[in-house]
């Protein structure tokens, strides 16, 4: 298919979205991601019966956690798509990367550069 | 088990302005189970507050420990050693935990992380439901194993009152009803075909063991050295 989509972003292959944990989401902000996306297979098509589901929830805790502290849930998202939707996968890429463009980067790293400077 | 619920992460930051060395302190147990103020909810915490810090552009120092309870001396005293480093530690221990950590440790602040509910079960993952209310004389002998103490909202021995219709108490938790704990009792005296058991008056209970006569102690003078 050829298709494109951002260079920017950085792939972490789990076995399922089901093992990804809030800290795990929380902890690639504390070094400097400017956004975090989970990528999971179609609600009710997870072949843990679950991990999808689980996936979502923490990413709204993770969400309610980054809006407190100002960093702005909004930088973190989650994606359901079919194994086999290459072109979703790449337009789910390219949509996340201008959300967070338009966001700007991740607030610690500008606080970090300006306590450096 | 003591069932606790998490405290907003600003209430927690309030407590914190203005502190350099900060230990998120951790509990293995109830707290744990309850996922309120296990190893992962400190981590969740720490990194959270670490984060708004560095945000605010404040060099704070956060560690994280979690002790396998925080309600006996010898897990406490594992941190003797380091919590005088610290200008605030905050337990994510059920009440007992915190009050026993600035009992033991004088010079340090000590600060709640959690907000200790009841004593209750897991009914399913993110539902506990209280079971309990430690009165100190149990009379679950006589009630089917459904106690009315914590069942009932007036803690009735002999029930139902009037305020009992299809099963449900006049008292409501917002919109939601409550099962009357009285018809629960009824019921299962029923299906155990001990209904007979109801006929007996409950004389009244001694409630100098329950919370109103201050705290209380358990004096076992067959294990006191």
């Amino acid at each position: 298919m050829r298709l494109q989509y951002p260079t920017n972003i950085k792939v972490v292959r789990v076995p399922c979205t089901g093992k990804v944990d809030v800290l795990y989401i929380l902890h690639s902000f504390e070094k400097g991601a400017d956004g975090v996306y989970l990528v999971g297979c179609l609600e009710g098509g997870c072949h843990y019966n679950s991990g999808n589901l689980k996936a979502r929830k923490r990413v709204e805790q993770a969400r309610k956690i980054l809006d407190t502290i100002g960093i702005g849930g909004e930088r973190v998202r989650m994606y359901n798509l079919s194994s086999s939707d290459g072109p979703l996968f790449a337009k789910y890429a390219t949509e996340m990367d201008e959300k967070i463009r338009e966001m700007g980067p991740n607030p610690i790293k500008l606080a970090k550069k300006k306590k450096a400077a | 088990m003591i069932v606790a619920d998490k405290k907003p992460i600003e209430e927690i930051i309030e407590y914190l302005k203005g502190k350099q060395n900060i230990l998120i302190l951790g509990c293995n147990e109830c707290v744990t189970v309850c996922e309120a103020g296990g190893k992962k909810e400190v981590g969740v915490l720490a990194s959270a507050l670490r984060m708004y810090f560095q945000n605010q552009g404040e060099d704070v120092k956060i560690d994280e420990v979690t002790l396998e309870r925080q309600c006996d001396h010898e897990y406490l005293e594992e941190i003797r050693d380091r919590v005088d480093q610290y200008d605030a530690v905050v337990s994510l221990a059920c009440g007992v935990g915190v009050q026993f950590m600035a009992e033991k440790y004088h010079s340090t602040h000590i600060y709640p992380g959690v907000n200790t509910c009841f004593l209750g079960a897991t009914e399913e993952r993110g539902l506990w439901t209280e079971r309990c209310q430690a009165c100190g004389q149990c009379i679950l002998a006589t009630t089917g194993g459904i106690c009315p103490v914590s069942r009932c909202a007036k803690r009735l021995l002999n029930g139902p009152c009037g305020g009992s219709t299809t099963g449900k108490c006049e008292v409501k938790k917002g919109d939601e009803e409550i099962d009357c704990g009285w018809q629960l009792i009824v019921d299962r005296l029923q299906a155990l075909d001990r209904l007979d058991e109801y006929e007996t008056l409950c004389p009244v209970k001694d409630w100098s063991t329950d919370r109103a006569g201050g705290p209380r102690k358990v004096i076992r003078e067959d294990l006191k050295q």
